[in-house]
């Protein structure tokens, strides 16, 4: 089966800090993968890298077959891959109203239709016709949230990057935006790519993950192996245990 | 169990112009020296009434109660200037991300020394010697390089293990937690809550742990209320939160995503306007 996503020996260097170090990762077409590990880890790194985000020095990145070079990115990759970040304070533009927003990337790749397809991104992520003219600082944290997947959506991309999409927000209005983000990909038939710090998140959302540390993967499983407690790095268990809560001495 | 705290009917309200907006209505508790956990969403009023509490509700925002009590102080019509002398000295409070919250231009151990010194009649050596020691009881390991250090050099643990350090330095009998471990990595979170754990027994302090976390702030807590809209709907005692009555508690309960359990979709809250009322 060919990777809708493959990551080969990907290194990514910041003068003399090796964010990354020879990290390899496959994610099949469809499929949910997980990164997980502490700030610091490169997980974030991996997903911006894809994105080309960040400073590529080694390896090699291929999406559906075909080999991306450097850190520069084509148009066509921007339809076939969009990010959806953390802080949804920060990734919107403050002077932008949501319909400008949802505007730029139509725009951006000549779609015609953009009346509707906003109208249709705004409904489809749950949020009315009603916050078409409004402006950010108008929503709330996880209403600021769907705003950015509809505009990561807009452009109809079959691979998405979420990186900590929900740790910015409070625990009621995660199970909604995670429930939302497994809505579209059921119905959209689309590939994931989540980071999260946080282990339930990322086994609740996805069927395989990678574990990081300090720039390297230091171990891969799948969610039904973690939750059956098949884990071999200590490192992973430290996690495991962190993500079950305060335990009173 | 002697009252530490005595709050009732406390009220926190904003005039803007197109209407006053009621941040915190009517939210009575007491507290003596135990550890109490108030929970609810962004917006439900927990960070106001933590603020109020000390003192800090914005200049145009209006704070009223039936009583406001600290130890025998009516906090609602003390003057300024004794506010002033408890915040920090007496009720100290913790607060989220020691990004914004450390001042960037000034050395951890000087931030340190500053609350000390702002409380206490010490020389500077002997505020130094303190800092020192109080960083170690924060479990920072080497804290004579760390005190030397501005917040930008330090990690978002080693930042609020260092504000931890300056907030208990001046023997607060009052602590004010507000979410003070939302912005660190799972990892960290368990050791600042262990040092924060330690402390307030330790020191015997009476501690009000704000959070939206409802699991983790019922692990660390004795009691916990739960706020929404501004107002109480339910308080209860940590070890009886499987049988929480109101809907609102046991949504937050389960909205958590779990390790193991094979939820899809997640539990949601179906907000009912009659929790407001």
């Amino acid at each position: 089966m060919s990777a809708a996503l493959q990551v080969d020996d990907l290194s990514v260097v910041y003068d003399h800090f090796h964010a990354l170090k020879d990290v390899s990762i496959a994610v099949e077409g469809g499929e949910s993968f997980g990164l997980v590990g502490e700030s610091g880890s490169g997980k974030s790194t991996l997903l911006r890298a894809v994105a080309g985000l960040a400073p590529i020095s080694g390896g090699a990145i291929n999406i559906d077959g075909e080999v991306l070079k450097g850190s520069k990115r084509s148009k066509s990759f921007y339809r076939r891959v969009q990010m959806v970040f953390q802080d949804p304070y920060g990734s919107l533009h403050p002077r932008q109203t949501i319909d400008r927003l949802l505007l730029e990337p139509l725009a951006i790749h000549g779609i015609d239709d953009s009346d509707k397809r906003i109208a249709r991104a705004l409904d489809e992520v749950g949020l009315g016709n009603g916050f078409r003219f409004r402006y950010p600082h108008q929503l709330s944290g996880g209403q600021r949230q769907r705003v950015a997947i509809a505009r990561a959506l807009i452009v109809e991309p079959s691979i998405l990057l979420l990186d900590e999409p929900t740790s910015a927000l409070d625990a009621s209005v995660q199970a909604e935006v995670l429930n939302l983000l497994e809505q579209i990909r059921r119905d959209r038939k689309l590939t994931f790519v989540m980071v999260s710090h946080d282990l339930g998140v990322v086994t609740h959302m996805c069927e395989r993950l990678a574990v990081m540390r300090n720039g390297a993967v230091v171990e891969r499983l799948s969610s039904q192996e973690l939750a059956g407690g098949a884990v071999h790095e200590d490192y992973t268990r430290n996690l495991m245990i962190a993500s079950k809560g305060f335990v009173k001495a | 169990m002697t009252t530490l705290l005595t709050v009732d009917k406390l009220k926190v309200s904003y005039p803007t112009r197109t209407g006053v907006i009621e941040a915190v209505r009517g939210v009575s508790f007491t507290l003596g020296k135990e550890r109490l956990g108030i929970v609810g969403e962004s917006g439900s009023g927990k960070s106001q009434t933590g603020r109020a509490i000390m003192g800090l509700t914005p200049k145009h925002g209006v704070v009223t109660a039936e009583r406001l009590n600290f130890s025998g102080i009516d906090l609602i019509n003390a003057p300024a200037g004794e506010r002033r002398r408890l915040r920090g000295k007496r009720i100290a409070m913790i607060l989220q991300d020691p990004k914004y919250s450390l001042d960037p231009v000034m050395s951890i151990g000087r931030q340190i020394c500053e609350t000390l010194r702002t409380h206490e009649k010490v020389g500077k050596a002997e505020a130094h010697e303190r800092a020192l020691a109080m960083l170690e009881a924060v479990q920072i390991r080497d804290p004579q390089r760390v005190f030397d250090l501005h917040p930008h050099e330090v990690s978002g643990g080693m930042g609020q293990r260092a504000m931890i350090a300056m907030m208990l330095i001046a023997g607060p009998e009052l602590l004010i937690a507000d979410e003070p471990t939302s912005a660190l990595d799972v990892t960290v979170q368990l050791d600042v809550l262990r040092i924060m754990d330690r402390l307030v027994s330790e020191r015997g302090m009476g501690l009000i742990f704000v959070s939206h976390d409802l699991r983790l702030v019922s692990s660390f807590c004795d009691r916990v209320i739960v706020m929404y809209a501004g107002k109480i709907v339910e308080e209860l005692a940590a070890a009886d939160l499987k049988h929480a009555q109101h809907p609102y508690t046991q949504g937050l309960l389960n909205c958590m995503p779990e390790i193991g359990s094979n939820r899809h979709p997640l539990p949601v809250l179906d907000r009912r306007p009659e929790w407001a009322a």
